[in-house]
């Protein structure tokens, strides 16, 4: 190839991709926080802490979350209900509860290891802080309101979104019973103040929802 | 020549000045937003609508930077350098007549008001000679910082500026012989009308560039090169030299080299179009238009045709990797300077032809 065709040629690739760019293709930057971009289903962003849709807190204080947590971030520490006004419909229920978010490396083996889908993720990721205590987060701000929607560390802070704070269970939604795919299209899950019961993604298995043991159903 | 005149004289000349001021700023914008167009980015889009006070801004920052003096520095020079950049850039300018000259009646005379800082009879040799002291700047700038890379960049930019001096003022010598006049304003009057062909109209303005095309061809190449741009940016090469001449300067002393360059850029620009693309003739449409539009129209003309070279410029920007230095000179001293001389020859003999026909008849 000579000097002048090598040259033309270059000159064509930057001239296209110009093109491109002025009528709209080719360009992938969306204008950050103004524009958010959807995330995928199955994002790990921050945690929450969910109620049943009575109102009560799903945790039981079992720690199991922050055993299988390799990160170590969680600490949680259990007590009796109080008889009388019961917190959680177990015997106990989780009465400490902190994440230290900037150990978390968002895995999420805790939501995997929690028996009550107590714990989920969220697709919120914007958790900068300009203090290292501010990244503990405590009960406080994982626990859901009675009504479902979440606090946030920051309640004036202008990036939050807290519509997607609100898309709690990502990963259960994601994923079948137990991750079983022949249970695929089956809810097993109880639903969650707010947001009620969410479907299950579809899509796991190759099988037909008449394949699975009970027949189908969405739940 | 009375006190109206002279007020003439000023208030074109601020134009002017004026004009050049208000080019960088854009300019700086137009090829960042480009590249970026051409990278497949956004660019600036903060500052102003579509970030177009994004220079605005740098040159705010600029101006309120310290300006830190090495010790090492030859101070006179040192500080003499960048207005030695920015001020052949202002005067070059003031040679290339933007738009058609208009009448004015002031003071009970008529007068006419050419759009142009000076209509020299010698433009284009005064051109020339004010691109060959920008060179000084470079040079000077990167002598007197007292600093191994910037005395590279200033080594660069004197072989750099000797090989395409000679290459761009070759190609120049067919235009002169052909409109037979260095006055630019008669080179872009010269271009006014349709262009005959053997005789025949064939549909086309009487550029230079369709009958001079191998002139135009060197003349760009060696404004690229004169302007110190990409691909011939080995001045300031950042990846190998740091900055080139401009290491050690900062603030609105660095401001200025870069003010000078992107005014260079729009002068070499305003040049090509003016020597090879008619200027700013181009169809009024006199009578069916209102007068103000039809005279106002020939700028307009002028500045689309400039900003063809502008685009042009920054393509080749974001296109390009580095020329090395021996490819520069190889480019320069034995593709260039032969080509011109040969072209040069070609056309000289063209013309005489034209002159005095053949030598035997």
């Amino acid at each position: 190839m000579g000097p002048v065709e090598a040259f033309l040629k270059g000159m064509a690739v930057t001239g296209r991709q110009f093109l491109a760019t002025v009528f709209g293709k080719g360009l992938v930057t969306t204008k950050y926080p103004q524009v958010m971009r959807d995330k995928p289903q199955r994002f790990h962003g921050r945690h929450v802490l969910n109620r049943y849709e009575d109102g009560m807190e799903k945790c039981i204080g079992c720690e199991l979350c922050a055993g299988a947590c390799p990160a170590r971030c969680i600490y949680v520490r259990g007590a009796d209900n109080p008889t009388d006004q019961p917190v959680s419909p177990g015997e106990r229920y989780g009465f400490v509860y902190e994440i230290n978010m900037l150990r978390c490396i968002f895995c999420g083996l805790c939501v995997e290891a929690c028996p009550t889908e107590a714990i989920t993720h969220t697709k919120l990721f914007e958790m900068s802080t300009t203090n290292r205590s501010d990244a503990i987060y405590t009960k406080k701000e994982l626990l859901v309101e009675e009504d479902g929607r979440p606090n946030h560390m920051f309640e004036a802070d202008r990036f939050a979104d807290y519509e997607e704070l609100g898309e709690a269970d990502g990963w259960m939604r994601a994923t079948s019973p137990q991750g079983r795919a022949a249970y695929e299209g089956l809810v097993a899950w109880s639903g969650s103040a707010g947001v009620g019961v969410r479907p299950a993604e579809e899509g796991q298995s190759s099988s037909e929802r008449e394949d699975s043991p009970d027949g189908g159903g969405t739940g | 020549m009375d006190r109206i005149d002279v007020l003439l004289v000023i208030a074109r000349v601020l134009v002017v000045f004026g004009l050049l001021m208000a080019v960088p700023v854009l300019l700086v914008w137009f090829e960042r937003k480009v590249v970026a167009d051409m990278q497949n980015r956004v660019g600036p889009d903060r500052a102003g609508p579509w970030g177009i006070l994004q220079t605005l801004a740098d040159g705010v920052k600029l101006f309120f930077k310290e300006q830190v003096t090495p010790r090492k520095v030859e101070l006179g020079l040192y500080l003499a350098a960048p207005l030695l950049a920015a001020i052949p850039a202002f005067l070059m300018f003031m040679v290339i007549p933007f738009g058609k000259p208009f009448q004015v009646t002031l003071g009970g005379v008529e007068r006419t008001v050419p759009l142009q800082g000076a209509d020299l009879n010698v433009g284009l040799l005064y051109i020339l000679a004010m691109s060959s002291v920008a060179v000084y700047a470079v040079v000077l700038a990167g002598w007197s910082s007292g600093s191994k890379y910037p005395l590279l960049g200033g080594v660069r930019a004197t072989a750099q500026a000797i090989s395409y001096e000679a290459a761009m003022g070759l190609s120049l010598v067919p235009v002169v012989l052909f409109v037979g006049s260095m006055r630019i304003s008669e080179i872009v009057a010269m271009q006014g009308g349709t262009l005959t062909f053997f005789g025949r109209a064939i549909g086309l303005p009487s550029w230079n560039l369709f009958v001079l095309a191998p002139s135009f061809v060197i003349f760009f190449i060696a404004a690229v090169a004169e302007t110190n741009r990409a691909p011939f940016d080995l001045v300031e090469a950042e990846q190998e030299i740091v900055g080139g001449f401009h290491t050690e300067y900062s603030g609105l002393r660095f401001a200025l080299f870069f003010l000078a360059e992107y005014i260079n850029i729009f002068t070499m620009s305003a040049l090509a179009v003016t020597l090879f693309l008619g200027g700013w003739s181009g169809p009024v449409w006199e009578g069916s238009v209102p007068a103000i539009v039809s005279g106002l129209l020939p700028t307009v003309w002028f500045l689309l045709k400039v900003l063809v070279f502008l685009f042009l410029y920054v393509w080749l920007r974001a296109t390009l990797p580095r020329l090395r230095y021996d490819q520069l000179m190889t480019l320069g001293w034995k593709r260039l300077i032969p080509a011109s001389l040969v072209w040069l020859f070609c056309i000289g003999g063209a013309l005489a032809f034209r002159q005095f026909g053949t030598p035997w008849s």
